[in-house]
């Protein structure tokens, strides 16, 4: 395990991005803003599916308490990968934030419609972007009130 | 075109909430935070409904930008608003925050299931209701790319 040690609960957040570079920033960035994460990657759509439903290599991966959903991606897209979250009854519950570079309105309004939790442009700029990581801690993790894991699910031993 | 309204022009939220406490708490906060913020109330869950599809008195209300909706209230709860939205196609897309007294874990995954946008609990502290609220601006309002208003009223 690569996490870092922690004490108390951990949350488990799936970030689902292909590029590796946004994927180090993210990481830095939720490092800084709170030690208790425990940032999960998928790189392309079926891999984040196979997390999801935990086939395969990730067997046993944690059930995340919130995604962060990239849209362009190989494989299967984001916007595929929406639909189906949002499809299945144990997933659908699972706060998904789309976090992209586009800007495209049809985007912005085909993923509030497929029932996106919320959708949040990627700054171009470092510094916005950490602000933009740090925000999503502040008020998803913080404030928010997640939903539970239902009984019976696979959950971390922390 | 900058797709957020919020942080430009006029946003408009609908708060759906029987409290008159909570109403001028929220309105107050909501000031402090963000005085470009449209708050319009809706009292009970009928209302809500009426309000978002500009019917009898409301014939001319703004599409909200952002609902707030507390659970308990009276003449249709809001659960079933949350329902009512979440099934309505022109309706939907708009983010819907609960915000109620209500931790009861079944309200919690009930809300999530209708697919709320995001669930609230509201602080009994004054300090700390004041600070959720200017939560709920800076994140939703100042961060969050919101869906495009549609051409309304």
């Amino acid at each position: 395990m690569s996490a870092v040690q922690h004490d108390g609960p951990v949350i488990e957040v799936l970030l689902v991005e292909d590029s590796p570079g946004d994927v180090r920033l993210t990481k830095e960035a939720f490092r800084e803003a709170n030690g208790a994460i425990r940032l999960h990657v998928a790189a392309d759509g079926v891999e984040a599916m196979a997390f999801l439903r935990r086939e395969g290599v990730h067997a046993d991966a944690p059930r995340p308490d919130l995604i962060l959903l990239d849209l362009n991606l190989p494989k299967m897209d984001g916007r595929e990968v929406l639909a189906h979250i949002k499809e299945d009854a144990g997933l659908k519950t699972i706060p998904t934030v789309i976090l992209t570079t586009s800007e495209a309105e049809a985007d912005i309004l085909k993923s509030y419609q497929l029932q996106a939790n919320c959708y949040l442009t990627k700054p171009v700029q470092l510094e916005a972007f950490e602000t933009v990581v740090k925000s999503i801690n502040d008020f998803w993790l913080t404030k928010v009130k997640l939903p539970q894991p239902l009984p019976g699910t696979v959950e971390e031993n922390s | 075109m900058k797709p957020n309204r919020g942080k430009e022009a006029h946003p408009q939220v609908l708060l759906v909430e029987d409290s008159p406490g909570d109403i001028r708490l929220t309105r107050e906060a909501f000031r402090d935070a963000n005085e470009s913020v449209y708050l319009h109330v809706a009292t009970d869950g009928v209302d809500a409904m009426t309000f978002l599809k500009h019917e009898g008195t409301h014939l001319h209300s703004p599409r909200p930008d952002l609902i707030l909706l507390d659970l308990n209230l009276p003449k249709m709860d809001g659960r079933q608003v949350l329902a009512h939205i979440k099934a309505d196609d022109s309706l939907k897309m708009i983010p819907t925050i609960i915000l109620t007294t209500s931790d009861a874990e079944a309200d919690v995954a009930y809300s999530y299931k209708l697919q709320a946008n995001c669930y609230l609990k509201k602080p009994v502290q004054l300090e700390a209701f004041e600070s959720l609220v200017k939560s709920i601006n800076d994140f939703w309002l100042m961060k969050a790319t919101l869906p495009q208003q549609k051409q309304t009223t």
